[in-house]
């Protein structure tokens, strides 16, 4: 067991793609951690340079106190957990699991056994003479989590683990997972483009942008503060509202409606500086009868989303989204106004999309 | 049976037609007579050059039928008497020996490893350079025989061959001194291409996970190689075996340049067949040393199968 330290990392590919852009980052001792981010965003580059599968260009990768950059992937004591699971066809499910052992020269003995122990702990005993394509898509993971489990690695890496399941299944999965972590205590990185995923089971997550880390932190301050525009649209099921506008005193001007400054952000901002408000539409309340502090706009569209609604409003200039609870939601065409719930609402440098009371660094070309 | 008949015909349960549907007559409406007509004329062609020749060897095999003389007139039937004696014919063990080496260090080995080799390496190449090696390989393919065995005469002629003047060993008769092993380079670098080709899409198939898991597990090239890639590429192992097999079993180009010699040594079976059957114009005897060949095709091709149907 061992933390990850990360210095100025590093990965070009050939043909000048800068897939992880010199990136820093520590992952304590046993957490369980998310890189999170679209296609494209170097999350699973960053994953296997760790894993060793790709060679760094530059910078370093510590694992416990041991620099492990340029040591072949064998040697990291580390296992991974393919999407595909990658397991074996050819080998019964024991086989796959003892697999790394036989490559580490245990006896067979010894082997075997601890292959059985680590498919008894995932109830995989009765399919240990099976092969992987008589198995379902969860039992096959769970074939692929007892191989990583069974070579007592100080690093477990999953690239995707629950994308190849079924939706229900990944719901159980989840919550798998999220225990076998807790019970084995071993530092665990996984990389998903699901941000429902990463909020549900990291203790910590990495947002990931060009190959850059945007935010790092718990579910709740990334899901509550993101630290730019980018984060906060791309975590939430439903995307955040950003509107543009112009601060004049203690308020905002957006498109001619007000919105007040939360108290934090009053010292950071100047008059007449171009900002973004951001406020979830879960921190939006929304009544028939005008407020004070409200925004007023025209009920547009109404998404039904189980338990709650989505409600759109239209006003001059800008469209605003609010959650209602089912059964509240006001009939299309008419009069409705969205009130900020009070320290919910967020406030963004419009020219670099960075949270006002962050420092301000020159834009890096 | 008798319950059957028993029943009325509308009643019964006919299970022969609810399985066999009767086909429409054709989808494009043709009628059986133009249907004929146009199947016809394939028909003809394969009845005269495949049906016709081979029942034709099968009766000239069970006689004394010459290509000149009497005995091309009027061959006499004489049994199995052309089996016996090419079976215990010393000139056709010699054969039959010289062309199972010729096929095991050829094709055997000499294809099969050499084109999973080249296969293997061309994968991690840049691809234009990897188009350029697998042209040239495929070239050596396609070229006709005739053609490739010229080359080969220029290569190895022991005055003014290129081979000679590469290695300087002016005066060298590679054909005269090492004849069997001059046909089998000469058949690796002929056939190599389909192995290659053959395995460079079998190996395409290996899932880049798996390799990468045996990678991160520490698995050396070796162990790679026997506990992820060959399991997975095994069918496509058995079949080009088999078929690079039976190709070089029945290969005559080898003729076009040691024609068999010097004396016997690189007469394989077909080249014998040639030899006895054309230029020494005992058809019959040639007919009957055809269907053994034929029947040892079969052979190889039966073990290989069951090989295949052994995996799992």
């Amino acid at each position: 067991m061992a933390a990850i330290k990360l210095d100025g990392l590093t990965k070009v590919y050939p043909g000048g793609v800068r897939a992880v852009d010199d990136l820093t980052l520590t992952i304590p001792d046993g957490e369980f951690f998310a890189l999170l981010g679209p296609s494209g965003c170097g999350k699973t580059t960053l994953l296997r340079t760790i894993a060793g599968l790709e060679e760094a260009t530059s910078g370093s990768v510590r694992i416990g106190d041991r620099d492990v950059t340029h040591l072949p992937p064998g040697k990291r004591e580390l296992a991974m957990v393919f999407q595909d699971y990658a397991l074996f066809p050819h080998m019964t499910v024991v086989d796959n699991i003892s697999y790394p052992l036989k490559i580490k020269g245990l006896a067979k003995d010894d082997r075997l056994g601890r292959a059985v122990k680590a498919g008894d702990e995932l109830s995989l005993d009765g399919l240990m003479q099976r092969r992987p394509a008589e198995l379902s898509g969860g039992q096959q993971q769970r074939v692929a989590l007892a191989r990583a489990i069974a070579t007592h690695p100080q690093v477990f890496l999953f690239d995707e683990p629950l994308s190849n399941l079924d939706a229900r299944l990944r719901l159980e999965a989840r919550t798998f997972l999220k225990r076998l972590q807790r019970d084995l205590g071993v530092t665990t990185v996984f990389v998903t483009h699901d941000q429902a995923e990463a909020l549900a089971m990291a203790d910590r997550m990495a947002v990931m942008d060009a190959g850059r880390i945007r935010q790092v932190g718990t579910a709740r301050e990334v899901f509550q503060r993101p630290a730019s525009t980018f984060v906060a649209n791309f975590i939430g099921s439903t995307p955040m509202n950003l509107l543009s506008g112009v601060v004049r005193g203690q308020a905002v001007n957006v498109s001619g409606q007000i919105v007040q400054l939360p108290g934090d952000a009053r010292q950071h901002v100047t008059d007449g500086q171009d900002v973004v408000v951001g406020v979830r539409p879960e921190y939006l309340s929304l009544s028939q009868s005008a407020a004070d502090g409200a925004l007023r706009g025209v009920v547009a569209i109404v998404e039904n989303l189980g338990t709650a609604s989505l409600v759109t409003l239209e006003s001059d200039g800008f469209t605003v989204a609010a959650t209602v609870a089912d059964g509240e939601e006001p009939a299309i065409g008419t009069d409705a106004w969205a009130l900020p719930i009070p320290g919910r609402t967020l406030v963004y440098r419009r020219e670099d999309g960075e949270l006002v009371d962050a420092p301000v660094v020159a834009a890096v070309a | 049976m008798a319950q059957q008949t028993t029943l009325p015909p509308a009643e019964q349960p006919a299970p022969a037609a609810e399985a066999r549907p009767r086909p429409a007559t054709d989808v494009a409406g043709l009628g059986r007579g133009r249907a004929a007509a146009f199947v016809g004329p394939a028909m003809v062609l394969i009845a005269v050059f495949l049906v016709f020749p081979a029942l034709w060897t099968l009766y000239i095999g069970i006689t004394n039928y010459r290509l000149t003389g009497v005995q091309a007139r009027v061959p006499e039937i004489v049994g199995f008497d052309n089996y016996a004696d090419a079976l215990g014919d010393p000139t056709f063990h010699n054969a039959l020996f010289l062309t199972l080496v010729f096929v095991l260090f050829s094709a055997v080995l000499g294809q099969n490893l050499l084109g999973f080799a080249l296969a293997r390496s061309l994968a991690t190449l840049r691809p234009v350079l990897r188009r350029v090696v697998e042209s040239l390989v495929l070239l050596a393919w396609i070229i006709p025989g005739s053609i490739v065995a010229f080359l080969w005469l220029a290569l190895l002629d022991r005055d003014a061959g290129t081979l000679n003047a590469l290695l300087q060993t002016p005066g060298l008769a590679w054909l005269i001194d090492y004849p069997l092993v001059s046909i089998i380079v000469f058949n690796i670098w002929r056939g190599t291409a389909f192995s290659m080709l053959l395995y460079s899409a079998a190996l395409a198939s290996v899932p880049p996970s798996q390799l990468e898991t045996a990678r991160l597990v520490g698995a050396s090239r070796w162990q790679t190689l026997r506990d992820v890639v060959f399991p997975h590429i095994r069918g496509h192992v058995l079949t080009n075996t088999l078929l690079i097999s039976l190709w070089t079993f029945n290969d005559f180009t080898p003729f076009l340049i040691t024609a068999g010699g010097p004396n016997d040594r690189t007469e394989i079976l077909p080249v014998y067949i040639y030899n006895t059957a054309i230029s020494g114009g005992q058809m019959g005897y040639g007919a009957a040393v055809s269907l053994i060949m034929l029947v040892i095709n079969l052979i190889i091709a039966l073990f290989y199968i069951r090989l295949l149907r052994e995996r799992r």
